[in-house]
């Protein structure tokens, strides 16, 4: 099962290739302002390390956010049309899943039940989500929700905290999980394989949590 | 002919999400889907909108293209797409969606220029561009005069609009009007039963203007002027008559377009007109240029409505041109151009 996960939801353009079980590998690019320009390279660049060609792959995976909505678009765009050119599945997994199976992983399960995830919402907001460590993994138990840090309820804002969040609101968000601040493709890809074999709905939904800018023209007038 | 290369376009650069294919200079399909009813609302094109709608259109858009065209995906020769200019947000699903499926097909991408795309549709229409050609491309985003020696790689501006699109001044008019958007449609139908007898301003046609903007165009003070006569009348208690309004703003708009496009074929000796852009769809625009370009001795080509406005297929369009004279395909870090000027083809 040779699986491609793609997730442009953080500051990292992440980008993974790798069998079931075995350890992939993976490009990655911070630059949240490039998405269009580096994907597409970093999805070659990774094929070719793996050496495998886009016709050997299986599946796709793609980080289905929430995050800025044009940098989230391009890799949920890529991923799709990758999968249609190919004939195979694509995989959505909510971005903010995989930040809490990284900060899961990387605190002591003895000391830590739960964790938040809180990302750069843009705006002077995050995004957020709480989970607790269950049997297999991050369960979901609030969220995903956009708002400013400081509104998040207090005792999840003293959860250990994942994501950009802590470092762009350190008042709010005031313990952070250290070293887990974007989506890490690789982690992405195993939780996309283990939902999709165990049955799991995968859809690949952009997670926007917020409606688009704009005033009709009625509204324009009552204002 | 088979050997001749398929190529397949796509346009995202405003609210269509058009895909074509086209062999050589043989259009097959071309498919479109448009979010043009989700911004009506709004009275104009919404970016945030205008983009959720097209990732959520393009891999159906694709899809439905190669079905129609009864082409299988994986005999597409290349991949051609509009790397600008155009709303950023919208470019960028378009181009990571084309650079998804040229490296999934291990087949060569080109980023092309949008406004050389609806010059070269124009082949699939009425056969090989004549060389130069001269045109005249006039939508909701543009206003351009363009002379055209080679639409792979040397196109060169003459002018452009110095404020409002074309398109924008149908729009706002519309809007004083109380008529729906997008608004030339709508001004083009309510003219018909409509008589010239207002005479607007047209801009950049006398004195100083005529000489330093010869090619350029302004369409700013010709709505002010619009909405000023229109407040007039409802200040003074009197009925608007909108159709005699409609007429004498499409008259305004359409006399200065094919006043400047004539006088550009005249000046540069160029004997074949083209007009491209949603507004090329205009009636009056049609007859007026037909008349125009007869009593000079230039030949005028418009392509069919569906072509003029923004399709997939004046991107496929131009990249099979570009496949065909070898032109250097794009490297797959190319970005989405927002402010892409016309003179660059390719990217
Ligand atoms: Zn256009």
């Amino acid at each position: 099962m040779l699986t491609l996960a793609i997730d442009t939801s953080t500051t990292a353009i992440g980008v993974a290739v790798g069998r079931s079980g075995e350890v992939p590998v993976t490009a990655v690019r911070l630059d949240a302002r490039a998405h269009t320009e580096h994907l597409a390279p970093l999805v070659e660049q990774a094929l070719g390390e793996a050496g495998v060609s886009p016709a050997d792959l299986d599946a796709v995976a793609v980080g289905t956010g929430p995050g800025p909505f044009t940098g989230l678009r391009v890799g949920l765009v890529t991923a799709v049309t990758m999968g249609y050119a190919l004939g195979v599945p694509v995989h959505g997994v909510c971005s903010l899943d995989v930040l809490a199976e990284q900060a899961l992983a990387a605190t002591d399960s003895a000391d830590v039940a739960e964790v938040l995830v809180a990302t750069d919402a843009r705006r002077r907001e995050v995004y957020w989500a709480r989970y607790a460590r269950g049997e297999d993994g991050a369960r979901a138990l609030t969220g995903p929700a956009v708002g400013p840090a400081a509104e998040i309820p207090e005792d999840a804002r003293r959860l250990p905290t994942a994501g950009r969040g802590p470092l762009l609101y350190p008042e709010a968000l005031c313990s952070p999980v250290d070293g887990v601040l974007d989506v890490d493709p690789a982690v992405l890809l195993a939780l996309a394989v283990r939902r999709a074999a165990e049955g799991v709905p995968t859809p690949v939904e952009p997670l926007y949590l917020r409606r688009p800018d704009a005033l009709t023209t009625a509204e324009r007038a009552a204002r | 002919m088979a050997d001749e290369p398929l190529v397949l376009g796509i346009e995202t650069s405003c609210d269509e999400t058009g895909v074509g294919l086209v062999r050589g200079e043989t259009l097959l399909f071309d498919a479109l889907a448009s979010s043009v009813d989700e911004h009506a609302r709004f009275g104009g094109v919404v970016p945030e909108i205008a983009s959720r709608a097209h990732l959520e259109a393009m891999v159906p858009t694709i899809e439905r293209a190669c079905r129609e065209a009864g082409v299988a995906l994986r005999d597409v020769d290349a991949v051609a797409v509009t790397s600008g200019p155009g709303l950023a947000g919208a470019l960028m699903v378009g181009v990571a969606s084309a650079k998804a499926l040229a490296l999934a097909l291990g087949r060569p991408l080109y980023g092309v220029n949008h406004l050389a795309g609806h010059v070269a549709v124009d082949i699939v229409e009425h056969g090989p561009l004549p060389e130069p050609t001269l045109a005249l491309l006039v939508s909701g985003g543009h206003s351009s005069l363009l002379l055209v020696p080679d639409v792979t790689h040397d196109v060169r501006s003459l002018g452009s609009t110095i404020d409002d699109a074309a398109g924008e001044a149908f729009d706002k008019v519309a809007r004083v009007l109380g008529l729906p958007f997008p608004g030339g449609p709508h001004i083009d139908r309510a003219a018909r039963d409509g008589e010239v007898v207002i005479d607007f301003p047209r801009g950049l046609t006398g004195g100083r203007d005529a000489e330093r903007h010869r090619f350029d165009f302004s369409f700013s003070g010709l709505k002010t002027a619009v909405a000023r006569w229109v407040a007039a009348r409802e200040a003074a208690g009197e009925p608007v008559p909108v159709a005699d309004v409609a007429a004498s703003f499409q008259e305004a708009v359409t006399d200065v377009l094919t006043r400047k496009a004539v006088d550009a074929c005249r000046t540069n000796d160029v004997g074949h007109l083209q007009i491209g852009g949603g507004v090329a769809a205009n009636s009056r625009l049609r007859a007026m240029a037909q008349e125009r370009c007869d009593a000079a001795g230039i030949e005028l080509r418009v392509p069919r409505p569906k072509l003029c406005t923004d399709n997939g297929a004046m991107i496929a369009a131009l990249g099979a041109q570009m496949v065909l004279r070898g032109r250097p395909a794009s490297d797959l870090a190319v970005p989405a151009d927002s402010s892409m000027p016309v003179t660059t083809v390719s990217a």
